[in-house]
């Protein structure tokens, strides 16, 4: 982790950029006073560059870009811990979510994270449910991890965790208007 | 009592016996559950880490959907439980993001949803009483830890049915099936979640945290109402035990699956064979230390009203002879002959059922106290009732001694 941070002033864009985040998070990063509530209780802040609290310090101090570039916003299990226990009442979860968000627009997320979403989501789209083999499969192809969890796969079958086939709702035309629309109207305005 | 139904795409697949013991703990506990139909996927964590407004859109279709039917919507799964929840809150509170909705689904939306969980049903809209008058099967000598997990008490202001540090609701519909919920720290600690799939660097340790913290806390099985804790907890122990060289052994239930078993369900009905980590030979056990609680509590209980008998008959006697002798001394004599097998019964059930207060009350010192804990065998019970019954100093004693014995044995094994 590179602890030196070169303050300088954000410029309007960054502003601009981390205000659009606030209002998406619902939340507000200057409500926070670092007391660290949200790091002592975060399950997963031994594996990240920069813990919770100094997440919000970046934004804090205008440096939008660099939170956007931590690898911790990709390992936030979305527990909700932190926004649950923060005294200052600031959703960390939902900043941690809209961040990520932000740098999948800007190409930065988490390719195997991203992957995942992607594969998940397609079938939602196409199907209207999601269809745990063919996901996974389909994870692992796009990945190049053809093996993992094959020590799973087998036992799931012979339980009869797997389906054969993906289930289908019968509204996949209205699912495919929805993902349509919701693009559309969720662009920034 | 009928709800809305949205099972939630794993119970199709990898939460399948979640699904059947869902519909056997509704037709138990009698209420109904009618599917919502034609529901969608609600994107789940890929969904809300993509986009926002289609993230509330795809429950938002359900909800539009559960709202016409005027039922409350239960959805078993922690995560879809979450999402839906997530959604109705934005739909009451924030006007302008409904709107935004209401365009995408091109429909109105009342915002009189109600979604709820399975925990909130048994505990809050059936009741304890009204469980544990089913239960034919009690589980007794069962040692849970109720794991809630996140989504189901975070975040506060969209869940809100139990408290979000030490929920009680799980724990609650435990002890009215007969088991033992014991204390534990990670009830509402993350199992990882979707991280134990894509980073297994971060996952792994997460899950580890919250098995281990179940087995030292003295739990000989884990209870979950959340199809992906189960996957985690379930499927890959196995991975976890050879990963931090460490056996576990911790079977995990749904908390519908023992609440089906506990009022008579054989557990075949409700797949327990298809877990991961063998979960039936657990319950056999249970099946087993249960009964035997029973013949001892019902030896206890006869033996005491004979001795009771013989005391009247005594006292009667002893009357007739006229009073000769302090009856006074007679009782304080035959308080140090024999303990009161009332007192060693009541001491045993209590060091069986709650083993670590019972051991905090012998030893002071809190990791002695676990060890103790983690020996207490039939044998050293009965041992520790007796003095307990008779001298409390006494009990200190050789519950210390059990302590340095068993520390001493590892020792011995680490060499």
């Amino acid at each position: 982790m590179d602890m030196a941070i070169k303050l300088s002033p954000a410029t309007e864009e960054q502003k601009k950029l981390l205000a659009k985040v606030e209002k998406e998070a619902g939340t507000s990063v200057n409500l926070c006073y670092q007391c660290g509530k949200c790091t002592a209780g975060c399950p997963a802040a031994f594996a990240m560059d920069y813990p919770p609290r100094q997440v919000i310090r970046l934004l804090q101090l205008g440096l939008i870009d660099q939170a956007l570039q931590a690898e911790s916003i990709w390992i936030c299990a979305s527990c909700e811990t932190c926004s649950a226990r923060c005294p200052r009442g600031v959703d960390i979860a939902s900043l941690m979510d809209t961040m990520r968000r932000q740098a999948l627009k800007q190409g930065k997320a988490d390719k195997r994270v991203a992957a995942f979403n992607k594969a998940f989501l397609s079938n939602v789209k196409n199907f209207g449910k999601t269809f745990e083999a063919g996901l996974l499969l389909r994870y692992n192809l796009t990945t190049g991890q053809l093996f993992k969890d094959m020590e799973l796969g087998l036992p799931m079958m012979i339980r009869g965790k797997v389906g054969v086939l993906p289930e289908r709702i019968k509204a996949r035309e209205e699912m495919k208007k929805i993902f349509e629309r919701a693009e559309k109207l969720g662009g920034d305005e | 009592m009928k709800f809305s139904y949205y099972p939630g795409c794993s119970l199709d697949g990898s939460g399948i016996e979640y699904g059947m013991s869902m519909e056997r703990t509704a037709r138990i506990l009698g209420f109904e559950l009618e599917e919502l139909e034609d529901w969608n996927c609600c994107g789940a964590t890929s969904g809300h880490n993509t986009d926002q407004l289609l993230s509330l859109a795809l429950p938002a279709r359900n909800l539009a959907i559960a709202e016409k039917t005027g039922m409350s919507m239960m959805t078993p799964c922690a995560a879809c439980y979450s999402r839906h929840r997530h959604a109705e809150h934005v739909i009451q509170h924030d006007p302008e993001m409904k709107k935004k909705i209401e365009q995408v689904l091109e429909t109105e939306l009342q915002g009189t949803s109600e979604t709820v969980s399975i925990l909130d049903i048994l505990a809050n809209k059936i009741g304890t009483e009204a469980i544990a008058a089913k239960v034919t099967n009690p589980l007794t000598t069962m040692k849970a830890a109720c794991y809630y997990g996140c989504l189901l008490v975070r975040p506060v202001e969209h869940t809100g049915f139990d408290d979000a540090e030490d929920p009680q609701t799980m724990d609650k519909v435990m002890k009215a099936l007969g088991a033992d919920a014991i204390e534990w720290s990670h009830k509402t600690e993350c199992c990882g979640a979707a991280m134990v799939t894509s980073r297994p660097d971060v996952g792994n340790p997460m899950l580890y945290r919250v098995l281990k913290d179940a087995k030292e806390s003295g739990a000989e099985c884990i209870v979950t109402a959340c199809p992906l804790c189960m996957l985690n907890l379930d499927m890959r122990q196995a991975k976890i035990e050879k990963q931090f060289k460490e056996k576990l052994d911790l079977p995990v239930y749904y908390v519908t699956e023992l609440l089906a078993i506990a009022c008579g369900d054989d557990p075949k009905t409700v797949g327990i064979e298809k877990h991961f980590v063998e979960a039936g030979k657990y319950l056999q056990i249970v099946k087993v230390r249960a009964a035997e609680a029973k013949a001892a509590a019902e030896k206890a209980a006869a033996e005491a009203a004979a001795k009771a008998k013989e005391k009247a008959a005594a006292a009667k006697d002893k009357a007739a002879a006229g009073k000769t002798k302090a009856p006074e001394k007679a009782k304080s004599e035959g308080d140090i002959a024999e303990p009161d097998p009332k007192k060693v019964e009541a001491f045993k059930t209590a060091l069986t059922k709650n083993p670590a207060k019972m051991a905090a009350k012998l030893v002071a010192d809190e990791a002695q106290a676990g060890i103790l804990v983690s020996i207490l065998d039939e044998k050293r019970i009965g041992k520790l009732a007796d003095l307990m019954a008779t001298d409390m100093e006494l009990a200190k004693t050789a519950a210390a001694a059990f302590v340095t014995e068993e520390l001493k044995r590892q020792g011995e094994c680490q060499d």
